[in-house]
């Protein structure tokens, strides 16, 4: 554990490193998540305002039949991308904003490294930041203002470390949307809506992206000294670790289309 | 009696949308050893059969994909070979021991929930040829193990 500065009753909060960008590729962001999860023994914070192309994201297991309308993304050139983490699929773009807490298991006291220990985590830290622009709601592992959602979660947990990463929808074109299909696995609080009436933006809430990542990095120093950092030292030239996380080239959606999916890809360079 | 009041706990915690938290006391075999990262082994001569435990798959929630390794494959003790999907999370599976893989369960590619059904039994994940059994050594008995998870639950 990384050590930080003392507190008020003189407790040392963990250090946690805070790596800001904006509009970078989310195959990028989710290759430097990995290789900070394994190969790093510090605690970060990465936020990301925004990716382009729009881009589909799915979890370790998503099957893309059951997830993603092909023959559009074929047609439209969309890229799709398998994560290393859990989770659901959602689609990326300039509207979203990516927060990720990477965190060594003993960094915060008291809190197991198990997946809903870790979420009620974050909606407790989340709940100071979001109180005071609408009625804030962890429902079943997805941000929430009322009963519409803006932020989907994934996690990946690993001997002594663990990940928690979000999409939230700052903003979204719905159009995009067009390009998922309603999963089988929902949440029961979606209650078969479609996307318009199931998601919202957090612009309707929040007067600024910057008003947001703010109150991100203010409630993060309840817990850590936080301390930002140079993105280049971040993104170091590791070419030993490999990652997972994969971009699923245009033969592998074909082949699905045309025969049974199975989890092998074919590695595409970024 | 304290079954029913869980339940009841359970669904107040569903109604109020809060998370509901696992059971007090999980299971723990007698025979096996046991990992600080929730992996059991039974051994079988110069092979051995590894899981995870009762109170991993309690605390991991519903199980709906396993990442399985590949049969030839080695193992190292404290390194992951395969992973677990469960409530948006992946989280690594561990070898407690170090070793060649003989057999996947590869039921577990269609029947996921064996892991929290059946943690001990059909949610076996591989077997393998153990390669150094003083590794054993390190593990934890049933006793141990059992401490071992209040100890864990006490600091939550």
């Amino acid at each position: 554990m990384s050590a930080g500065l003392a507190g008020p009753r003189g407790a040392v909060r963990p250090l946690m490193q805070l790596v800001t960008m904006s509009g970078a590729p989310i195959l990028r962001q989710l290759h430097l998540e990995e290789r900070l999860l394994r190969c790093t023994g510090d605690n970060w914070c990465i936020i990301n305002d925004g990716t382009a192309p729009a881009t589909i994201v799915m979890g370790v297991s998503g099957r893309v039949s059951e997830l993603v309308e092909i023959q559009p993304v074929l047609r439209d050139q969309v890229p799709v991308i398998r994560r290393f983490s859990g989770g659901g699929t959602v689609i990326v773009d300039q509207g979203t904003v990516f927060v990720t807490f990477i965190c060594s298991k003993n960094a915060i006291a008291g809190l197991q490294p198990f997946p809903r220990d870790i979420m009620s985590w974050t909606g407790q830290l989340y709940e100071k930041v979001f109180a005071s622009f609408g009625e804030f709601h962890l429902l079943e592992n997805d941000y929430a203002f009322s009963h519409r959602k803006f932020g989907g979660n994934a996690q990946s947990i690993t001997r002594n470390r663990w990940v928690h990463h979000t999409s939230f929808l700052w903003d979204y074109d719905m159009k995009n949307m067009d390009y998922l299909k309603i999963p089988k696995r929902a949440p029961k609080y979606r209650l078969a809506r479609n996307h318009t009436d199931f998601l919202c933006s957090m612009k309707e809430y929040m007067p600024s992206r910057s008003v947001f990542t703010e109150g991100i990095t203010c409630a993060l120093r309840d817990h850590f000294t936080v301390q930002p950092m140079e993105l280049e030292t971040a993104f170091s030239d590791d070419k030993e670790f490999v990652p997972s996380t994969k971009l699923l080239s245009p033969q592998d959606l074909e082949a699905i289309i045309s025969s049974k999916e199975t989890h092998t890809v074919h590695e595409v360079q970024a | 009696m304290a079954a029913s009041r869980a339940l009841w706990a359970c669904r107040a915690a569903s109604y109020l949308r809060i998370s509901s938290f696992p059971r007090a006391f999980s299971t723990v075999l007698k025979d096996l050893k046991y990992a600080d990262t929730h992996e059991w082994v039974k051994v079988e001569g110069d092979s051995a059969t590894i899981g995870i435990t009762d109170h991993a798959q309690d605390h991991l929630g519903d199980v709906v994909y396993v990442e399985l390794p590949e049969v030839g494959a080695s193992v190292s003790q404290g390194k992951n070979f395969g992973a677990v999907e469960s409530v948006k999370a992946t989280s690594d599976i561990n070898a407690p021991i170090s070793g060649e893989i003989l057999q996947v369960n590869d039921e577990l590619s269609e029947k996921p929930g064996f892991i929290n059904g059946s943690p001990y039994d059909n949610g076996w994940i591989i077997k393998v040829k153990i390669s150094d059994p003083n590794e054993l050594n390190s593990l934890m008995d049933d006793d141990k193990y059992r401490k071992f998870c209040e100890e864990e639950g006490a600091k939550h």
